[in-house]
């Protein structure tokens, strides 16, 4: 789960992280009194979404106007740049073209550079470890510092029996070229990230960039953090910061019974059970010549409620021409699986070809099951049948 | 012979009489698995299944001398039962659970990292060595005793490969779902070398997907050790769009190789007979065993 920039920045506060002075705001009275409270000589407004690259982007309908995060010296240069972005719709590398509506800035004081520094952590899959990103190349993407200059990205892992132990900070302070003070400043800084990070069951922190003032200070200039989804059951505080207005509202009914969704652009609609038999069956149906309308894992234990929820978001996306289910019933049985697909197919009114493959625990009563419901269900023997079986009957039902 | 499991091993499950174990552990004794007990705290001394109930992993090791324990414990407690199976001595733990906080993990990898216990999973289907002996969630009649070792990341399609392989008249020595959480217990590398030096396993269907990097080191081990068992594989995901499961600089940790096509390439160049489709696993297979 995504949080945004104000979010993560007080969060980080909390532990210790330096970060400027700044008030979030969801209009331009409220922009401007936060930038007379902060008294700053310059002062940034940023737009928030939950996307990166906002300062290269652009607002929608003016491709050459200026981007998401813009510097202001008096109150009157705030609320202009408040008008500017509050209620439009920031376009980025990261939104897409659709782009993102902005509904909040942050307003903060601004500082002076005389560095920018990458900073991250998060769980590192080979070595299962936590691990601390850094580069001396901040304020840029970090993948494209690891595809022109892998060497300048420093990494430094943590034994969970110990935890973080400082020496391993300053060793990366020392190799991001830091001196001095500032060597200090940056073991505090990993020490809270570290320690949000781990109180908080973060999927990632990432500062960038981390900068360094000419004073000598580190502060935390721009912040992003994301949780794991499978630890927020003991985080509701963490829980109560998900922007639904951030999320696909496809998605969001999907997370609300348990299922895994992500929304597509084609117009074959899947339900499949598990991830890895989930992407095979888009896999398919694109070697087939057509393109999936999702990724839908309707997990392994699915209920009936839980299928039948599914089917309605399939069958509520208007893209949809025609589904495919695909299930090999391990935990789940076919029989299950074949009650809420009738159940659903009569309560949603079915009006798209509907091709079914199942097979494993209890498929013969399954497939028994929709052979005597009545519905006009396509039934198919195997994935490649299946796949050819749906194409064949959107092209058709299309022609 | 077989890899990890075969018709000696005893088997207690951990969360035994809540629903999960209690279902999936009367599969397994309808297969034919070895079950000697179960452990759900604060039932010990009952029968469940007509098998005696512990309190702790340790009294059912003791009383019953398992030698693997298969985890159906909720989310939260999940990672706790591995790290009592660990302390335990059990040799081989299989965590069936889904959804177990990755952090949790992270210290259940040291303490293994620590310990001569095996995990397979979490998030998985188990592991089944055909007609001898089924731990986990997977559907024992798809299944065939024979000579295809299987491992997957992924679940369904784990028995998608085994349903194919048992439609072209083979039939699997072992099949192990490794399972898919991001920090986990074996790997395609530790599963890969013991099917390479088993002599029952005469040819490999590794399944994997998008994201991580494990496929590219498992395809490295099989070239490596020049084993001339045929390997089939197949990556899952070429058509899922990039970043939307993956943290963002989580890419950055391996350089980029973790999109299906940089993964098939490892396979090929590693002498790995990609199947050009999931629908053609056994197709494949058989082309290739001729």
């Amino acid at each position: 789960m995504n949080i945004h920039e104000y979010q993560a920045k007080a969060l980080l506060r909390s532990y210790g992280m330096p970060v400027p002075e700044g008030h979030a705001a969801t209009t331009a009275d409220e922009a401007t009194a936060a930038a007379r409270t902060l008294g700053a000589p310059v002062t940034v407004v940023k737009a928030q979404i939950h996307a990166g690259g906002r300062g290269a982007g652009h607002f929608a309908g003016k491709p050459e106007g200026r981007g998401g995060v813009r510097l202001a010296r008096t109150p009157a240069e705030v609320a202009e740049a408040a008008h500017a972005m509050l209620g439009q719709v920031l376009v980025t590398k990261q939104t897409g073209p659709a782009g993102r509506l902005v509904r909040t800035l942050y307003v903060e004081s601004g500082c002076d550079i005389a560095r920018e520094l990458y900073f991250s952590m998060l769980v590192d899959r080979v070595t299962g470890r936590v691990v601390i990103v850094a580069s001396p190349d901040g304020g840029m993407e970090i993948e494209e510092v690891a595809a022109r200059t892998p060497e300048r990205i420093f990494k430094e892992y943590i034994d969970p029996a110990k935890g973080l132990c400082d020496y391993q900070s300053r060793e990366l302070a020392v190799r991001l070229g830091l001196k001095g003070r500032e060597i200090r400043a940056f073991q505090n800084v990993v020490r809270a990230a570290y320690n949000a990070f781990t109180s908080l069951d973060a999927a990632i922190v990432e500062v960038n960039p981390l900068v360094v003032t000419g004073t000598g200070d580190l502060l935390a200039l721009d912040a992003k953090m994301s949780f794991d989804e499978n630890a927020l059951y003991r985080h509701p505080e963490i829980a109560k910061l998900r922007d639904e207005h951030e999320e696909d509202p496809r998605e969001r009914e999907a997370a609300e019974y348990g299922l895994a969704y992500v929304g597509l652009d084609g117009n074959i609609g899947c339900m499949v059970n598990g991830a890895g038999l989930a992407m095979a069956t888009m896999d398919i149906i694109k070697m087939e010549g057509e393109e999936p309308a999702n990724f839908l894992d309707v997990g392994g234990g699915a209920s009936k409620e839980r299928v039948a929820a599914a089917f309605r978001i399939l069958i509520g996306d208007p893209k949809v021409r025609g589904i495919l289910v695909n299930i090999f019933g391990g935990i789940m049985r076919c029989d299950v699986i074949a009650e809420a697909i009738i159940a659903a197919s009569h309560e949603t009114g079915l009006n798209v070809p509907l091709v079914v493959r199942l097979a494993g625990t209890n498929v013969d009563r399954g497939k028994a099951l929709l052979a005597e419901s009545g519905l006009t269900i396509i039934p198919a023997d195997d994935l490649g049948d299946a796949a050819r079986k749906i194409v064949a009957a959107v092209r058709n039902a299309g022609a | 012979m077989s890899i990890l499991v075969n018709k000696s091993t005893k088997v207690i499950t951990q969360g035994f009489t809540g629903a999960q174990g209690t279902f999936h552990t009367e599969q397994a004794l309808a297969y034919g698995t070895h079950v000697v007990g179960g452990v759900t705290p604060g039932k010990g001394g009952s029968v469940h299944l007509g098998l005696p109930v512990f309190d702790t992993v340790a009294q059912a090791r003791a009383a019953t001398g398992a030698d693997a324990s298969v985890i159906y414990v909720p989310p939260a407690g999940a990672a706790d039962a591995i790290l009592e199976a660990i302390a335990a001595g059990i040799g081989l733990i299989v965590c069936i659970t889904e959804g177990i906080p990755v952090q949790d993990m992270v210290h259940v990898r040291a303490a293994l990292e620590q310990s001569g216990s095996l995990l397979i999973g979490p998030n998985c289907p188990g592991i089944i060595t055909p007609g001898e002996c089924k731990i986990g969630i997977m559907p024992g009649p798809i299944h065939r005793r024979g000579h295809v070792g299987i491992v997957s990341r992924s679940g369904t399609l784990t028995y998608e490969a085994v349903a194919q392989t048992t439609a072209i008249g083979q039939g699997q020595s072992t099949c192990v779902g490794i399972g898919g959480d991001p920090v986990k217990g074996m790997d395609f590398t530790d599963v890969l070398a013991r099917m390479i030096e088993d002599p029952d396993t005469h040819s490999i269907v590794m399944i994997g997907e998008i994201g991580g990097t494990s496929e590219i080191d498992g395809a490295e081990l099989i070239r490596a050790s020049g084993t001339h068992k045929p390997v089939v594989g197949f990556i899952a995901g070429a058509t899922a769009p990039p970043g939307r499961r993956m943290g963002h600089a989580g890419a950055v940790i391996t350089g980029g190789h973790e999109t299906a096509s940089a993964k098939i390439e490892a396979l090929r160049e590693a002498g790995i007979h990609v199947a050009p489709s999931p629908a053609e696993l056994g197709t494949t297979l058989a082309r290739v065993l001729g």
